[in-house]
């Protein structure tokens, strides 16, 4: 019944049932994963499966709260990332952390350079060393050169040469091919392989089937922080990893109200960023909720932020009920009625030390001074009731400083702060990252309410539920384009998920 | 022909230009700003507790960090240093040692609280920076050490030289020396950048990100420590106010040689140069008949020139780089 085999001595490193939770969210609820030496393992899953938090935990960064966590049969558990390095993990991360300010050559070898007499350093060795490396690789990157300005894909073969200098025996590599080129993606799968064949064991993670399929010798499937599957490659296909994937029920999770679709409030057309993204053009009606989906880094944040215009655009135009909204200028587009909930809300969407009814008040400070100039608590109080009561805040005062309450709760408040502006369109995004599971239904429930008073909302969710059930349409993006337009009765997980990650239909 | 360009290249070589063209005007207007054996002696000698405490001050500016207490710790250390040779009988060097292990040891408090307590240095220093000067005036009171209190042998350091060098400028050349030794030549040295070029990116290496930071302190506690016990050589008279303000010139004197102060970046020979300008240029300004309150100003200048002068070299690195790639 254990979905491990049961004959653990032959894996390079396993974990069995691993439990991660902070605070009230579980963000893996079962990670269990067997690597092999000489094979290359692929770990899917959507966003939020539980991939990074698995990956970290290899990585000696997160600690198990149960489970077990095997290398070479043996159970350890790494209190630092210095444990799981020497004991022969390499984690090549999604967005590489080097020195800036440091050369090439000292960013591979920190803290562990050649040294001659003394413990002096020995430069030379160390700049022959990288060399090599780099011939090893097959790219031309100056050694001497420092870090800073290099581009992600340089990066990451920074990051690999480190892992390969290391000897690592096990590597993690956490979308490594998401910034690269073609060639430096072929090249790089070229070293995968070596590196197989020297006997190491890889795990891959990535969210392209093509490369799975490409350079994988055995998949695992996650979902909601729980191990699906785990099949070789021979015997498995892209169709069945993708129900894997998603497979859920989804239409009786989001039961959402029917409103009356109207005309069209925010006109979005050929908005284009450059090296971010192009040619986005789309439509949001009153009474409509549309969904942005696409994978994490796809350009659905940065679309959302220059419509609102927290950042700027190259060119397009965003409507707004039929009149221009400048760009570049929050300020006008909240005049013009547009309020966008962010995705990080700690950072962006909340003042952490201040008072609820002050949160709640922020954006309407102006229409609420009395002769325009002076707040009174009494009317803040006033004006923000409304809304808590609306949202269900659970404050007993309006006073306590939102910084302690829960995810969920924070959530709410900042929902209420855009929701007092009275905007005609809403743009939120990720409204239910980190949030348990009541509060998510409650925010969907209020969401969907709002449309049907009429305001238009665009959605922006990593969550593939959340968008199937709450959607009237789909956009999905990927790599700063948008791929597909998906009505709300064609959408399912298999077409978003296939547009969202460019996998051959 | 590459070290040649690297040396041509090297943010230290324009201080240390500059500093040249101070001591050859001023000696030009006033030979004897150089060519007098007092002259020689000033220009080698005064900039040297600076020097010291920048030296530390480097070492704790490229890790991240800043260090505002070293001149309350020159305070409490010469204090102390005069105290036990007014009252005790013991031997100049173990007094010696005894004041350089207390700044030591006050650098370790300093350190310890920024590690432990993950407060901001700037907090934890400012702080120490009163609480040490305090104690100093609540021990010190109006008292003060005279130069009748303290042995002539040791007093004998302030003026001795070793053939033509003055001995302080020797002990701080040998602090530089071993310094910037350890900075380019030992693994822990070159972890001091990498901290302060990404402290979080060291944490994922496994650095051991807190160890180091409370060593670059305990580094600049000691020679602060070292300085203190220099003043009383060099001075001969101890109060409470001893080294009060000399934070800000270390700080000074690194960011005029080129340490960021955001870390990762600078060496202990740009922080010594540094300091040499600083003190220097003050004692020019006078020679060259430009007015007291005129001096402070070009003091300011020099610090803001010298960080629009970084900026603007990273800025044309930047496009150098960009430019090679785009040419590769």
């Amino acid at each position: 019944m254990s979905p491990a085999p049961a004959d653990s001595s032959a894996h390079a490193l396993e974990l069995r049932k691993v439990v991660k939770t902070f605070g009230a969210v579980v963000a893996l609820r079962s990670g269990t994963l067997a690597l092999d030496n000489g094979s290359i393992h692929a770990l899917v899953g959507e966003n939020g499966a539980g991939k990074s938090t698995l990956v970290k935990i290899i990585a000696g960064l997160y600690q198990p709260d149960s489970g077990e966590f095997l290398l070479n049969g043996e159970a350890v558990g790494f209190s630092s990332t210095a444990q799981a390095k020497a004991a022969g993990i390499a984690v090549i991360y999604q967005e590489p952390t080097l020195f800036p300010d440091l050369t090439v050559t000292e960013n591979i070898f920190m803290g562990r350079q050649p040294l001659r007499s003394f413990g002096r350093i020995d430069r030379k060795a160390m700049h022959t060393e990288a060399i090599a490396l780099f011939d090893r690789l097959g790219v031309r990157i100056n050694p001497d050169r420092p870090a800073r300005g290099l581009s992600i894909a340089d990066q990451q073969i920074i990051e690999i040469a480190k892992a390969i200098s290391l000897d690592a025996r096990v590597l993690i590599m956490d979308e490594p091919t998401a910034a690269l080129s073609g060639v430096e993606v072929d090249r790089l799968f070229a070293v995968a392989r070596s590196l197989r064949d020297e006997g190491r064991a890889l795990l891959f993670i990535s969210h392209r089937f093509d490369e799975v399929f490409a350079l994988c010798d055995v998949v695992t499937v996650m979902r909601d922080g729980s191990y699906i599957a785990t099949e070789k490659i021979a015997d498995t296909d892209v169709d069945t990893i993708v129900r894997q994937m998603v497979g859920r029920d989804v239409a009786d999770l989001f039961p959402k109200q029917e409103a009356t679709i109207g005309d069209v409030v925010l006109d979005v057309r050929n908005l284009t960023s450059a090296g971010i993204f192009d040619d986005i053009t789309f439509q949001v009606r009153s009474g409509e909720i549309v969904g942005l989906a696409g994978l994490v880094g796809a350009g659905r944040s940065e679309v959302a932020r220059s419509v609102f215009g927290v950042d700027g655009y190259d060119s397009g135009a965003v409507t707004l009920a039929g009149t221009r909204v400048p760009g570049h200028n929050p300020a006008a587009a909240m005049r013009a009625g547009l309020a966008l909930v962010p995705e990080d809300r700690r950072k962006e969407g909340l003042v952490i030390g201040a008072s609820v009814a002050e949160n709640l008040t922020i954006a309407i400070r102006q229409r609420l001074a009395a002769g325009g100039l002076f707040i009174t608590g009494r009317r803040e109080n006033e004006a923000s009731r409304v809304w808590a009561s609306r949202l269900e805040v659970k404050s007993s005062a309006l006073d306590a400083e939102v910084g302690t309450f829960s995810g969920g709760n924070q959530q709410k408040v900042v929902l209420a702060k855009w929701l007092a502006t009275e905007p005609k369109v809403l743009i939120v995004d990720e409204p239910t990252r980190g949030i348990d599971i009541g509060t998510k239904a409650e925010v969907h429930r209020l969401l969907s309410q709002l449309a049907g008073e009429g305001m238009g909302i665009l959605m922006i969710s990593s969550e593939l539920p959340e968008v199937l059930g709450m959607a009237d349409r789909v956009l999905v993006m990927r790599e700063g384009r948008i791929t597909a337009t998906i009505d709300r009765k064609d959408a399912s997980a298999e077409s978003v998920m296939r547009a969202a990650t460019g996998a051959a239909a | 022909m590459n070290s040649l360009r690297r040396v041509t290249r090297a943010r230290e070589t324009g201080i240390l230009l500059a500093f040249l063209l101070v001591v050859i005007v001023t000696t030009a207007k006033n030979p004897a700003f150089v060519f007098s054996p007092d002259g020689f002696r000033d220009l080698l000698v005064t900039p040297m507790l600076v020097l010291l405490i920048a030296v530390g001050e480097a070492m704790v500016i490229i890790t991240r960090n800043v260090d505002l207490s070293v001149g309350s710790v020159i305070g409490l250390t010469a204090y102390t240093a005069g105290t036990l040779f007014k009252y005790t009988d013991i031997p100049w060097p173990l007094v010696a040692l005894i004041a350089v292990a207390g700044g030591a040891v006050l650098g370790a408090v300093n350190g310890l609280l920024i590690s432990i307590a993950k407060v901001p240095s700037l907090v934890i220093t400012l702080g120490t920076l009163y609480a040490f000067r305090g104690i100093n005036v609540l021990w010190t009171g109006s008292n003060r050490i005279n130069s009748t209190d303290i042995p002539n042998d040791f007093q004998g350091i302030g003026t001795a030289q070793l053939i033509f060098i003055p001995v302080i400028t020797v002990i701080a050349a040998v602090v530089l020396v071993l310094a910037a030794w350890y900075l380019r030549n030992i693994r822990g040295g070159r972890e001091f950048y990498a901290i302060g070029s990404d402290p979080d990116a060291a944490n994922l290496y496994g650095l051991k990100v807190g160890r180091r930071v409370l060593l670059a302190f305990i580094v600049s506690g000691t020679l602060a420590g070292l300085a203190g016990v220099l003043y009383v050589a060099r001075y001969g008279t101890v109060d409470s106010q001893a080294g009060s303000g000399f934070e800000l010139q270390a700080v000074g004197a690194a960011v005029i040689g080129g340490v960021a102060i955001f870390g990762g970046v600078g060496s202990v020979w740009g922080a010594a140069i540094g300091a040499m300008l600083l003190l220097t240029i003050n004692r020019a300004l006078p020679v060259l008949g430009i007015q007291d309150f005129w001096q402070q100003a070009v003091v300011g200048a020099l610090i803001i020139g010298a960080i629009v002068l970084d900026r603007v070299l990273a800025l044309r690195q930047a496009r150098r780089l960009t430019v090679m790639e785009d040419s590769a």
